[in-house]
């Protein structure tokens, strides 16, 4: 798999998870675990994403992402 | 520190509310009830001359040299085999005693070789200390009549010989098998005075001895010695310290001469080993010295170079220069660390703390990612906290015991010896696994339920019995109701009573008879104290997490919390795994387990390390190699830990570490990831350093220096230079001041100190205010995240599907003799059982494809392919086969894939689809090894260096 296809592929397994709760629970918990465990990186990465439209992403990865905050900046090299 | 000699109290501590006195020798003496006169007697400092007995087997009563006289009894009871009773009056010394006791010895010695100046056990040897002890001074009956002092030596094991001709047939070698280690090795083969030991008819190494120890150990003689003993003598002084193999953390008394170990021998205040021990640790410690050791630091600008040995500074100052190159020009997140768990707590926390406040990101990972993260997340979000619940001991109080996804007798012996004692004296057994394990049937231990699964339906599983507790009202009302939160168990309630969690309803995804697991969740519901320990046949799935949680629910439905006999428990695979996460390794998360983005936890770490800290998680492992391919992750630096050959699909880890530009390798041995790194530390083993190790029952052990580094630096010492060559400086003169600061900034921590490790031994975390002496068994009264938090687990079938190309279903593991990915055992005689990994194959999958015993077969998956031999094998199920990854040269991990654990990224080692077909040859990858590991692996002739 290539970068994207792993984002989308792991993203997606978040959603499964959280998919058994209600909607709105759901997700928040897609969002709140991507926001603690997803790099600045990944997390720009998977905004970028969705802005293109987010092929392959679980509806609440899409929803989810929305909600996220955008990253801030890299920190300036030191 | 002068050799050490435990006290050998004869027979084993016995523990009782009820307090027997009597009298020994004029001296009152009170013990619990139940304990033998002998070692009554030896606690009250009264010595009673022995042979048969010893404190780790229950008494026999053979040797007739304990004799003691009882008044107002007749005979001269044996003291080891005689309770003691209220107001007993024992003498341990009279003429007749004497005399007695000296006629047993002559007895003894006049069918014993009298070679004590050349015997190895030459002041070590309890016949002679016992010779001394009963004024042994003629012996009447001469040597010439009929003896066995002819038999030859048996040398067949690699470690330890076995001399017949010196065996006094006491069993206590015998008893040391079945009752310690729990493998019936050994028998007492004839009779009478044609009595002798036997390894069942063979030699040792042929036999079903598992190389533990337990019987040299117990001999008190030369009989059965260590091979190391026989070559360099008697060791003249010990340290105490704590093993550097799997995740048990067996206490050793290493003893040596000079700084030369002579033995490692299991210390009996070891409070998670008892003295006990396993071939690893007890035997497998020559890696230490071997020859292939860098002792000098190494640096070269492309990976194709030979390596250049430089001094200490040039190196440090090359690696520190090259981070800070790669920041400049690619950002400040463009590097990062990964942490080892083969090295200290300290080590790792200073590894974490440079990542953090030197390299100015959260980019830290450890390789419990790709092993236990899964318990670190599902036990945190269910009971508060990332970490096993019980102590070891707590076995003993189990009445049912529910092994998932763990070959404990393979990966954690001496554990499995102590659940093989509890299930011997009447435990249930439950196996979950796709495997036939030892454990299933073992000398006097049979499971009774076997849940023969399908790899890749845990969670199926564990839902279907969750259902039959919900749905035949075995839920603990009373736990759930005080202990746990009710919304959420409702919410859970009501998922797993939905039909299609039955077991009838899961049954064609797992291949379980649901028969089968009904029976199972009854067992574990009703059948008094339940534990579960599992594996990483647990973890290792793209539902890990999803299964820890599982387990979870299932013990807080069934009240398996919060007291002894119950529990969720994590059998860890390396020595500090459960250390390395304690101790921050996680780019999400500080010492303790507490996140990054948690403004007063992150204020208390900038306050003390007085550095701005990042406020965002790092990169994990996987994402630091995915970065690298796409360009923005430029640098490693990587403390003992060798992903290259641990982390699935070796080529994309090798694509990414050659990715980079700076790869900074702090390892015993060039390791399989030094192929791929421009700087090469040389670290110390475990026998090098002082520190600690946690283990997986959250004990906290002392690692004790025994012989300088071989390198001139311990490791923490080791990432100090760097840290400073960076311009963050540490200045710790000893690893208990990183032990201080780790308590001053982590609550779990805050009683330990290097001194009461020394006091106590050892310190189960948490260890605070609360529980100033540590914490044995966790949640008792209330979780640590307050309420109990069901949570729902649907089953997920895993993308990694079997297909027609790839029919068979790869799962990979571990055995007894070698260790994770080989570097240390490899290195030692372990080689003799496990000299090459092969892949284990039902009869039916091997006769369908041709293959026979020993066929060279290729192993293909979508990621890569390999080739191995074959070995035909009933212990598994048809349609799965499995292999070790212990060396490098098979590459195991070549055909493992990227998909891993939702929530951790831990990899799905447990499920691959693969085919497998008779081969040739050595698969191209194999042949390109070879080749890259040679030009890799070079290193000039010494130039420049210290």
């Amino acid at each position: 798999m290539n970068t994207a296809q792993t984002m989308v592929h792991n993203a997606n397994g978040i959603a499964l998870y959280f998919a058994s709760y209600p909607r709105e629970e759901a997700i928040a918990g897609v969002t709140d675990h991507i926001q603690k465990y997803w790099e600045r990186r990944m997390r720009q990465q998977i905004i970028d994403y969705v802005a293109h439209g987010g092929a392959g992403l679980h509806e609440l990865v899409l929803e989810a992402v929305k909600r996220l905050p955008v990253p801030a900046g890299q920190p300036a090299s030191k | 520190m002068a050799l050490i000699q435990e006290t050998d109290y004869g027979t084993p501590l016995r523990v009782s509310d009820t307090l027997v006195t009597l009298e020994i020798d004029g001296n009152p003496v009170t013990v619990p009830a139940g304990t033998s006169l002998m070692r009554a007697a030896v606690e009250a400092g009264i010595p009673v001359p022995k042979l048969c007995a010893t404190d780790n087997v229950e008494a026999f009563g053979s040797c007739r040299l304990c004799l003691v006289e009882v008044e107002g009894r007749r005979g001269t009871p044996a003291s080891c085999t005689t309770p003691a009773e209220p107001g007993m009056k024992v003498r341990t010394q009279s003429p007749k005693l004497a005399r007695m006791r000296r006629g047993m010895m002559e007895l003894y010695i006049s069918d014993h070789p009298l070679d004590c100046l050349t015997c190895s056990a030459n002041g070590n040897c309890e016949l002679q200390d016992m010779a001394g002890v009963v004024g042994l001074r003629e012996v009447r009956y001469g040597y010439d009549g009929e003896n066995h002092l002819k038999p030859g030596k048996d040398t067949s094991n690699p470690y330890f010989s076995f001399e017949p001709s010196k065996c006094i047939v006491c069993s206590r070698c015998v008893r040391a098998c079945e009752e310690v280690q729990g493998t019936f090795a050994l028998t007492i083969e004839g009779r009478g005075f044609a009595s002798k030991v036997s390894a069942g008819g063979t030699d040792f190494l042929n036999s079903e001895c598992v190389s533990c120890g337990a019987c040299v150990q117990a001999c008190p003689t030369a009989t059965l010695i260590e091979k190391s003993v026989t070559e360099k003598g008697q060791g003249d002084r010990s340290v105490i310290t704590t093993c550097a193999y799997c995740g048990v953390g067996c206490s050793f008394k290493a003893e040596l001469k000079g700084n030369e170990v002579v033995r490692m021998v299991p210390y009996k205040d070891g409070k998670a080993n008892h003295g006990h021990s396993c071939v690893k640790g007890r035997f497998a410690w020559g890696y230490a010295t071997h020859k292939d050791r860098i002792l000098k630091p190494m640096v070269r600008a492309k990976i194709t170079d030979p390596w250049r040995e430089v001094t200490w500074e040039e190196a440090i100052n090359h690696a520190a220069s090259e981070f800070k190159r790669i920041q400049t020009k690619y950002g400040q997140e463009s590097i990062g660390g990964i942490t080892s768990s083969r090295c200290t707590d300290e080590e790792t926390y200073l590894v974490q703390k440079m990542v953090r406040a030197a390299f100015g990101n959260n980019n830290v990972d450890t390789c419990a990612r790709v092993c236990h993260s899964p318990t670190g997340y599902g036990l945190k979000n269910t009971f508060g906290t990332s970490a096993g619940t019980q102590d070891f001991d707590s076995v003993d109080a189990a009445d049912v015991i529910m092994v998932i996804g763990a070959n404990p007798t393979d990966a954690h012996p001496v554990f499995a010896s102590h659940m093989k004692k509890r299930l011997r004296e009447g435990a249930r057994l439950i196996v979950v696994d796709p495997r036939r394990i030892d454990l299933i049937k073992t000398p006097h231990v049979k499971a009774d339920y076997h849940l023969p699964l399908r790899p890749g339906t845990n969670v199926a599983i564990i839902n279907a019995l969750a259902h039959v507790v919900v749905t035949e009202g075995l839920v603990d009302e009373g736990f759930v109701k005080e202990r746990c939160d009710l919304v959420a168990f409702e919410q859970w309630r009501k998922f797993i009573a939905e039909e299609r969690n039955s077991p009838e309803a899961v049954e064609a995804a797992t291949g379980v008879p649901a028969s089968d697991v009904r029976a199972a969740a009854r067992l574990y519901a009703t059948g008094g104290n339940a534990a579960i320990y599992y594996g990483l046949g647990v973890t290792e799935h793209s539902q890990g997490s999803t299964m820890v949680i599982g387990m979870a629910n299932l013990a807080m439905a069934t009240g398996n919390i919060g007291k002894r006999g119950v529990g969720i428990n994590p059998l860890r695979g390396q020595n500090n795994v459960q250390g390395s996460c304690d101790m921050g390794s996680f780019p999400h998360e500080f010492s303790g387990y507490r996140h990054v983005s948690d403004v007063a936890v992150r204020q208390s770490f900038e306050a003390a390390w007085q550095v701005p800290l990042q406020s965002d998680p790092g990169l994990r492992i996987s994402n630091m190699l995915d970065a690298a391919c796409d360009g923005s992750f430029k640098g490693l630096y990587v403390q003992g830990e060798d992903i290259v050959q641990s982390d699935p699909n070796t080529q994309h880890v090798a694509a990414g570490l050659a990715a980079m530009e700076c790869v900074v390798v702090q390892d015993l041995f060039l390791n399989e990831t030094a192929s791929y790194a421009h700087v090469f530390l040389p670290g110390s083993s475990f026998l090098e350093k002082d520190g600690t190790f946690i283990n997986a029952e959250r004990r906290i052990g002392m690692v004790r220096k025994a012989i300088p580094p071989m390198a001139g630096y311990e490791d923490w010492q080791i990432t100090m230079l760097l840290s400073n060559a960076l311009g963050y400086p540490m200045n710790y003169k000893h690893p208990s001041e990183i032990m201080d600061e780790i308590a001053r900034l982590t609550p779990t921590f805050a009683g330990v100190t290097y001194e009461k490790l020394e006091r106590l031994g050892s310190v189960q975390w948490p260890c605070n205010e609360k529980a100033p002496e540590g914490t044995p068994v966790m949640h008792i009264g209330g979780f640590v995240r307050g309420k109990g938090r069901f949570m729902i687990t649907e089953f997920i079938p895993t993308d990694e599907r079997t297909t027609d190309r790839f029919p068979l279903i790869l799962t990979t593991g571990r055995i007894l003799s070698q260790y994770n990915v080989g570097a240390q055992t490899r290195r030692t005689e372990n080689n003799v059982w496990h000299n090459e990994d092969v892949l284990e194959i039902h009869p039916w999958d091997a006769e369908n494809r041709g293959i026979n015993e020993g066929d060279l077969v290729s192993l293909t998956s979508r990621a890569g392919d390999i080739t191995l031999p074959a070995r035909i094998s009933e212990r598994m199920q048809p349609g799965v086969v499995y292999t070790t990854f212990h060396h490098a040269m098979t590459g195991a991990n070549v055909v493992t894939t990227e998909f891993s654990d939702w929530a951790t990224s831990c990899p799905e080692y447990k499920v691959t689809a693969v085919q497998v077909q008779l081969a040739k040859k050595l698969s191209q990858w194999q042949e390109q090894y070879r080749e890259q590991r040679r030009i890799t692996t070079q290193i000039l002739s010494q130039t420049g260096a210290d």
